[in-house]
């Protein structure tokens, strides 16, 4: 019973520090977690509203939408898509769709496009394409994205979407073809996929809440 | 029990003379990831300096009590609170910061020199020395952060302290400067080769 009496105490000691540490975590994440959920759904917000201007739709956009996961887009991932609405009426999709096939592995993107099936903006999200090289993809470093606004299916035909090496519209960068050709092509598959899927996709019922892009 | 060293001692120690980036070269990973701009090293500065205080304070008060055989994980427990807690605070009141330094502010779990501090200097000390060390060894670290981030900034980019208003709102957009107007940007220093490069000019 002696050789016991030294770990019984170090257990206690040790379950005991466990609880206050838990506890004070507890405490924090309790009094913050409102705040955080808030800040989340701000930085969500913005995202968005970099390709839909906030006075096009009237619903609550982060919450009202559908998380797919569909062969040809996207790859194995799940792609969400975030619905505006304008007094009931469907106004544009929102895709949050990864490009599978980038230089540094995926791409995710924002496509929002309206109920014409016209593109209202891309943007990234994230990605790992080289610095300096790929990475003129951003909106903060070229303005490369900006060429998509106003595109849609058939402008330019099928054919002509790809890049101006492979035959296309749109323009390459130096030193880098293949992150411009992942997004190309990921933008344009979420088209086909919109053109295709477009009356379901306003008609789905909405996925539970959930934080994030 | 160890004699307390003078508070003199304490903060050469801290900042200099044994200082955690430059001399016990601990907790590299996070000094070589974040310190691409000023801000992000000030960012995880402040996150480390914050940890280490209340992790030295909290070894330090509850010394009598810990047990040698369990003084590690207690110490990793307190540690590990802390960290939680400036995570979650963090996400709160600096979202956009946050997002930036993303997994590298868990990881000041896993420096080593916190928990270096705890079982060196903290566990025999009373709290106030215990404190005082913190501010001078976090203070150290933070230091050389915000150096290395700037000079890598400055070669990256041309600028320093862009992006303050991540930190600080929107007045510290005023805290930007552009030192070299027109600068083509010098990209090795802001890739991960860079930060050895720029830290081994600094070692020697």
């Amino acid at each position: 019973m002696n050789a016991l009496r030294p770990i019984l105490i170090a257990t206690a000691l040790l379950a005991g520090f466990a609880s206050v540490g838990t506890g004070i975590v507890a405490l924090v994440h309790h009094t913050t977690a409102p705040r955080i959920a808030e800040n989340e759904r701000q930085t969500l917000l913005a995202r968005l509203h970099e390709v839909l201007p906030p006075a096009a739709y009237d619903n609550a956009l982060e919450e009202d939408h559908l998380v797919l996961r569909a062969p040809g887009l996207g790859g194995t991932e799940p792609v969400t898509v975030y619905r505006a609405r304008y007094q009931g009426e469907p106004v544009a999709a929102i895709f949050s769709v990864p490009a599978p096939d980038g230089y540094g592995g995926p791409i995710r993107l924002l496509i929002g496009i309206d109920t014409d099936g016209r593109i209202t903006g891309v943007r990234v999200l994230t990605h790992s394409e080289t610095p300096g090289l790929g990475d003129a993809i951003e909106v903060q470093r070229s303005d490369w994205i900006e060429a998509f606004t106003g595109r849609s299916l058939n402008d330019p035909p099928p054919q002509r979407w790809r890049v101006r090496r492979d035959g296309g519209e749109f323009e390459q960068f130096t030193g880098a073809t293949i992150t411009p050709r992942a997004v190309v092509r990921a933008v344009y598959q979420t088209l086909v996929y919109f053109d295709t899927h477009r009356e379901k996709l306003f008609t789905a019922p909405a996925a539970s809440p959930r934080n994030g892009i | 029990m160890n004699t307390t060293p003078s508070y003199r001692t304490i903060a050469g120690d801290g900042l200099w003379s044994n200082n955690l980036g430059l001399v016990q070269l601990l907790g590299l990973c996070p000094l070589l990831a974040v310190s691409g701009t000023a801000i992000n090293g000030l960012g995880l500065g402040l996150a480390t300096l914050l940890v280490l205080l209340g992790a030295n304070l909290c070894v330090s008060l509850i010394r009598h009590w810990i047990r040698p055989e369990i003084r590690i994980p207690v110490f990793v427990l307190i540690i590990a609170s802390f960290v939680t807690a400036v995570e979650l605070l963090m996400s709160a009141y600096f979202h956009q910061l946050f997002l930036i330094l993303g997994i590298f502010i868990p990881l000041i779990v896993t420096n080593c020199g916190i928990l270096g501090r705890a079982e060196a200097f903290a566990s025999k000390q009373p709290p106030l020395p215990a404190a005082a060390d913190a501010l001078a060894v976090g203070g150290g670290f933070l230091l050389v952060l915000v150096v290395l981030g700037g000079l890598r900034e400055l070669l990256a980019q041309g600028t320093l302290f862009s992006q303050a208003h991540l930190m600080f709102g929107d007045w510290g957009r005023g805290l930007s400067v552009t030192l070299l107007e027109d600068y083509r940007g010098y990209l090795l220093a802001a890739l991960p080769p860079g930060a050895f490069i720029a830290s081994a000019c600094y070692w020697l």
